[in-house]
């Protein structure tokens, strides 16, 4: 018993650790004081102000946006590559799965200037469509990490079986293998646009003048001192996350208990 | 209809946007302005500015990487140990991701200032006062706060990975609980241990946003040099020469890792 | 006899310069229940594939009722495959994984209703419609993919090892369940398997195969009792395989001692192969009075019989016997001629492949 209170206390601090900075940028939300160190008295303002800040609510939607496009490329192209790699012979599948953990693997710094040197180059006008070129080449590799897994245990026989049954290869994908491996699917675009969201290296050095993501505004912020209203939006982004995972972590749930019980 | 054609896509956008890429920064690293062959980019590692960055990226990165391990190991056994699902433990983790990582960096100033939260609470309870805010203590916190993620989710994988047979087998055999742990538990962690170092230890060696808002623009990582050379500088043939440089690290890393995870594969068979 | 359903005409298959099937040649009867037999890498698998049209054959036709099928979609034949692991569609409860075929060919709901109705009847599982695969234990599983084929009306239902990751018991079990099966529904059936037992408990034909080539095919009876050559009889049953010389017809020197035997035309002075099976070897108390003397070396119970070993003339020779022995005993060995059975010596490997149906 002591062992399991001593465990519970370590895994409390930990999340406490990892938390902490959270309710700290939660509390300065409603800090009446545009000071971080002061308290001023609690106060909606920010919430309010937030809705009449351009230039953040231009950054947010470019973000969003962004995060969008590029998870739906990156899923696009990901789970193709893998469904590809399953018919290829062992040397081809570990080339490419090789290739795609260059940007996972790789400092994001270098992956940056690389893409910035490229796109100067090509003489691609930076902004909007270079970050989100950008954000679609590192979130390839997230959509392969949890497509692929799900397409290794798909047996080749319910494919097969399918097409005994009767369905053409584009009913058998459809109604058989897609199914399957959707999961994997939604993680990867998930994990993409969670990646995309929460990027600020990467856009940094692919963006151009005149367009900001969140990231890289608080970062030209950090130095003039952030606007509250940031601490605001990025409290209303964090409580709606923390909202719709709990409620999709709990309905599938429910569902389950239900299915259960008709047995 | 080939279904390797599939993988079409994806190789054109590999070639395009990872490959070639990264052939531009090998030829900027070992050209200078006029385009002639040189390794002076390269050998600019060297001069004591750059060296120093380095040496400190490298001090502060392994630094951060080790108290990682030490932290997570534990906190990635016990979640092992307990029934909570791993989507449970991913949320856990992914979920602080949607608050801005710049931000909640940033937060850090709040909480560790000679006036911030911790302070208060330390004098609150009688201690003397935290003074780490624009030192590399600072930075190896950002790091360990930001990172620590990437440690505790492979550990967790490869801890989960254990058949508990294994384990009782070794209790069985007349192991301890120490014993077990050195003999057993922890060489068949050892691919975990070894994606989790690589998965820190390189966001660690190059970031420059960490040391940028913890130290107080005084302490200068390599990240933070090469960052100046391509945006304020503007000499892209040094930057990507010292990008190589790190380069070498990094794929000295995965070098090492490969070793290490072949022995152990080894050693645990 | 019944008419022939599908012809298989010099069908040849290799993989990256492997040669896995070499001019094939096998038809299959109406409402036959047809095994192909072998150890693993024969061409069995491949044989069975290249019918259902998961594989295309480098040369040679396939023809189903007549017409030339060879080039034909899996999706557009009049046959089914029972898979090796079941391939049941996990997010698909078990209504839904029978109704499958019928959904696609666009049945009526009623129609595919009383269908898996009627299939979940025919394989004893009714009432699990709603289940899902995955709470199903591996002989229900198998059978829900049984069902799942034959709702489709197939006129032929191929079996990729369909009780392989069954256990003992319920493969003894699933098997008079097939026999009944398809005594009920008259469709032919192709069974793939290397477990000799199973091949011989179920079936009217086995095509026995090796390194691709087809080397013998017969009804389980004469398979097992007059092997065509020593592959055969080595992968039928336990046996005794002695290389020996035919002196003439009727006499075959064995171990240098003659023997009497019914075989006939041989030649004088042939070299052959002998088979002679465990049970058909006979031990005389008396040394003298068996043909040739040995002593026991082995000797183990089995339940059914005892399992010897005889050491004689420099071979050890197993017997199954319900008399016993104990080791060191000098015992006689007796064969009557019925049951020795002699075999060509294969010349070379090619010669192995016996391709004629009977």
């Amino acid at each position: 018993m002591i062992k399991t209170t001593a465990q519970r206390i370590y895994v409390a601090l930990i999340f406490i650790f990892l938390y902490a900075p959270i309710a700290t940028l939660m509390v300065l939300s409603f800090n009446a004081s545009k000071s971080r160190a002061k308290w001023g008295g609690f106060t909606f303002k920010w919430y309010a102000s937030l809705f009449e800040n351009e230039a953040i609510l231009k950054a947010l939607g470019n973000t969003l946006l962004i995060a969008f496009l590029s998870a739906i490329f990156a899923t696009l192209i990901g789970t193709a590559a893998c469904i590809a790699m399953q018919h290829m012979k062992r040397k081809g599948r570990a080339l490419l799965i090789g290739i795609a953990n260059i940007p996972m693997l790789n400092a994001e710094i270098v992956t940056g200037i690389s893409l910035m040197l490229l796109f100067i180059f090509l003489g691609i006008k930076f902004g909007f469509m270079t970050i989100l070129l950008a954000h679609i080449t590192f979130n390839i590799p997230y959509v392969i990490l949890s497509v692929m897994p799900r397409v290794k245990q798909l047996s080749p026989s319910t494919y097969e079986a399918a097409l005994d049954l009767g369905a053409s290869h584009l009913q058998a994908f459809f109604k058989v293998v897609f199914p399957d491996i959707l999961p994997g699917i939604v993680s990867g675009f998930i994990m993409a646009f969670t990646m995309s969201l929460d990027d600020f290296i990467i856009t940094y050095f692919t963006k151009g003048a005149g367009i900001d993501t969140l990231s890289t505004k608080i970062y030209t912020e950090v130095r003039k001192g952030i606007k509250p209203e940031m601490y605001a939006l990025s409290t209303l982004i964090f409580v709606t996350v923390l909202i719709l995972l709990l409620l999709v972590n709990y309905a599938p749930r429910k569902k389950q208990d239900t299915h259960s019980a008709k047995k | 209809m080939n279904k390797k054609l599939l993988s079409a896509p994806y190789l054109l956008w590999a070639a395009a946007f990872i490959i070639i890429p990264l052939l531009m920064v090998l030829y900027y690293g070992f050209t200078d302005k006029t385009g002639a062959f040189t390794l002076e980019n390269i050998a600019a590692i060297a001069t004591a500015e750059h060296g120093k960055a380095l040496w400190l990226s490298l001090l502060l990165s392994l630094t951060s990487t080790l108290i990682c391990l030490l932290l997570a190991y534990p906190l990635a056994m016990i979640l092992a140990k307990s029934n909570k699902g791993k989507s449970f433990l991913v949320l856990l983790f992914v979920l602080p991701m949607w608050m801005n990582f710049l931000l909640r960096t940033l937060a850090w100033l709040t909480l560790l200032e000679k006036t911030g939260v911790i302070n208060n609470i330390l004098k609150l309870i009688g201690l003397p006062a935290l003074n780490i805010i624009n030192t590399p203590a600072a930075i190896i916190l950002g790091m360990v706060y930001n990172f620590l993620p990437f440690m505790i989710l492979p550990l967790y994988n490869a801890l989960t990975k254990i058949d508990s047979n294994v384990i009782n087998g070794a209790r069985d055999l007349g192991a301890d609980g120490f014993q077990t742990f050195l003999k057993i538990i922890f060489p068949l962690s050892i691919p975990g241990v070894i994606s989790g170092i690589t998965m820190v230890f390189v966001p660690a060696l190059t970031t420059f946003v960490i040391s940028t808002i913890l130290g107080g623009n005084k302490i200068l990582l390599i990240g933070n040099v090469i960052e100046m050379e391509f945006t304020t500088t503007g000499n892209w043939n040094l930057g990507s020469g010292l990008s190589i440089v790190l380069m070498i690290f990094i794929v000295l890393n995965m070098v090492l890792s490969a070793i290490f995870d072949k022995e152990g594969e080894g050693t645990a068979l | 006899m019944k008419n022939v359903l599908v012809n298989l005409e010099h069908i040849s298959k290799s993989y990256d310069g492997q040669l896995v099937l070499d001019d094939l040649n096998l038809y299959i009867r109406e409402n036959e229940f047809l095994t192909l037999l072998g150890p693993s890498g024969c061409g069995k698998t491949t044989t069975l594939r290249i019918l259902g049209g998961f594989e295309t054959p480098d040369t040679g036709r396939v023809v189903f009722e007549g017409r030339d099928i060879t080039n034909l979609p899996p999706n557009k034949r009049q046959l089914n495959t029972v898979f090796q692991k079941y391939a049941l569609f996990p997010h698909m409860n078990i209504a839904e994984n029978i109704a499958f075929g019928l959904k696609i060919k666009g049945k009526s709901k009623s129609y595919i209703d009383d269908k898996i109705k009627y299939a979940l009847k025919l394989v004893n599982l009714d009432g699990y419609e709603k289940r899902m695969p995955d709470s199903l234990s591996g002989g229900q599983q198998q059978r829900i993919a049984i069902a799942r084929a034959i709702v489709n009306e197939p006129k032929l239902l191929l079996l990729d090892e369909p009780l392989g990751a069954l256990d003992l018991k319920l493969r003894q079990d699933m098997q008079y369940e097939l026999i009944r099966l398809k005594n009920e529904l008259g469709i032919t059936f192709i069974y793939v398997t290397h477990d000799q037992e199973e091949a011989l408990t179920m079936s009217d034909t086995i095509v026995v195969m090796n390194q691709g080539y087809i080397q013998q095919i017969g009804s389980p009876e004469r398979i097992y009792n007059e092997p065509e050559n020593a592959f055969v009889a080595d992968f039928i049953g336990d046996s005794n395989i002695i290389g020996a010389t035919m002196i003439e017809d009727r006499l075959v020197n064995i171990l240098g001692y003659r023997f009497a035997c019914v075989d006939e035309g041989f030649g004088r002075n042939k070299p052959v192969d002998v088979v002679i099976r465990p049970e058909d070897v006979e031990l005389t108390k008396d040394p003298a009075e068996g043909t040739i003397q040995g002593v026991v070396s082995h000797l183990i119970f089995k339940g059914v019989h005892y399992e010897m070993e005889v050491q004689a003339c420099g071979f050890e020779w197993l017997v199954h016997s319900t008399g016993m022995f104990p080791v060191g005993t000098p015992v006689g060995i007796k064969v009557d001629p019925f049951n020795i059975q002699i075999m060509h010596k294969p010349a070379s490997e090619d010669e192995e492949a016996v391709g004629v149906n009977e």
